[in-house]
């Protein structure tokens, strides 16, 4: 299950609508072993493409420096799909490489750049098996 | 020559879980090598068979990303630190 605060989830999907019709992309990292997401990074779509997100190669390395200074993890690494559901695409599932992190998809489908239904949901993505687990907002 | 290499934690099942190892090499190529000998199957998760880096695995000589410096064949100098990252990406196919 992934817990997440009302403030982190809107933030994730204002992101999402701001960024729609291109994919959006993010983490929000949070102290080492606790499961608890509280840093909102949101990261730039290398790509800048509404089927396909990358973290710029530079921003990764250095979140990657950032959270270990911190001795934080990525909880959370969310990104959207604009035209299509929120579950896990075949491309999701081959490149998830942090086993430990809720992968948040968000669909904005629906919404596009506005207020409107917009989909929210956690997935864990382990050796290519995606589990998907409740969200509790707290 | 003494270089370290910070591991991610994907592929912390090769190095005994540790974070960070040492290797050697005068190329990102050699070093990669070495990493197998010690680390053996590591090698095969950041190049492909004909030996270029794998596309969605980044490297970083120091703070440069080695695909802006020669690849695999970027030159290595005693001290300095390697880090390797799997890409962050995705896509709706």
């Amino acid at each position: 299950m992934l817990t997440i605060s009302q403030e982190l989830r809107d933030r994730i999907i204002t992101h999402a609508r701001a960024d729609h019709p291109d994919e959006a992309c993010g983490v929000v990292a949070g102290p080492a072993g606790t499961d608890r997401p509280e840093r909102f990074v949101p990261m730039l779509n290398a790509a800048r493409s509404p089927t396909f997100y990358e973290f710029d190669s530079g921003d990764l390395l250095r979140l990657y420096r950032e959270m270990d200074d911190r001795d934080e993890e990525p909880v959370v690494i969310y990104h959207s799909h604009t035209a299509t559901e929120a579950y896990p695409s075949r491309t999701d599932i081959s490149y998830a490489n942090e086993p430990g992190a809720h992968y948040v998809l968000v669909s904005t489908a629906e919404c596009g750049n506005d207020e409107g239904p917009v989909s929210f949901r956690s997935f864990r993505i382990v050796e290519g098996e995606v589990t998907e687990e409740e969200v509790r907002v707290v | 020559m003494a270089i370290e290499v910070r591991i991610p934690t994907i592929l912390r099942d090769y190095t005994d879980g540790e974070k960070a190892v040492q290797g050697s090499g005068a190329t990102i190529a050699e070093l990669f090598a070495d990493l197998d000998t010690s680390h053996p199957g590591i090698k095969a998760r950041l190049v492909e068979d004909g030996g270029t880096l794998r596309r969605f695995v980044n490297v970083y000589l120091n703070d440069e990303d080695v695909r802006f410096l020669s690849g695999v064949d970027t030159e290595l100098t005693d001290g300095d630190s390697v880090t390797i990252l799997p890409a962050v990406a995705g896509g709706m196919r």
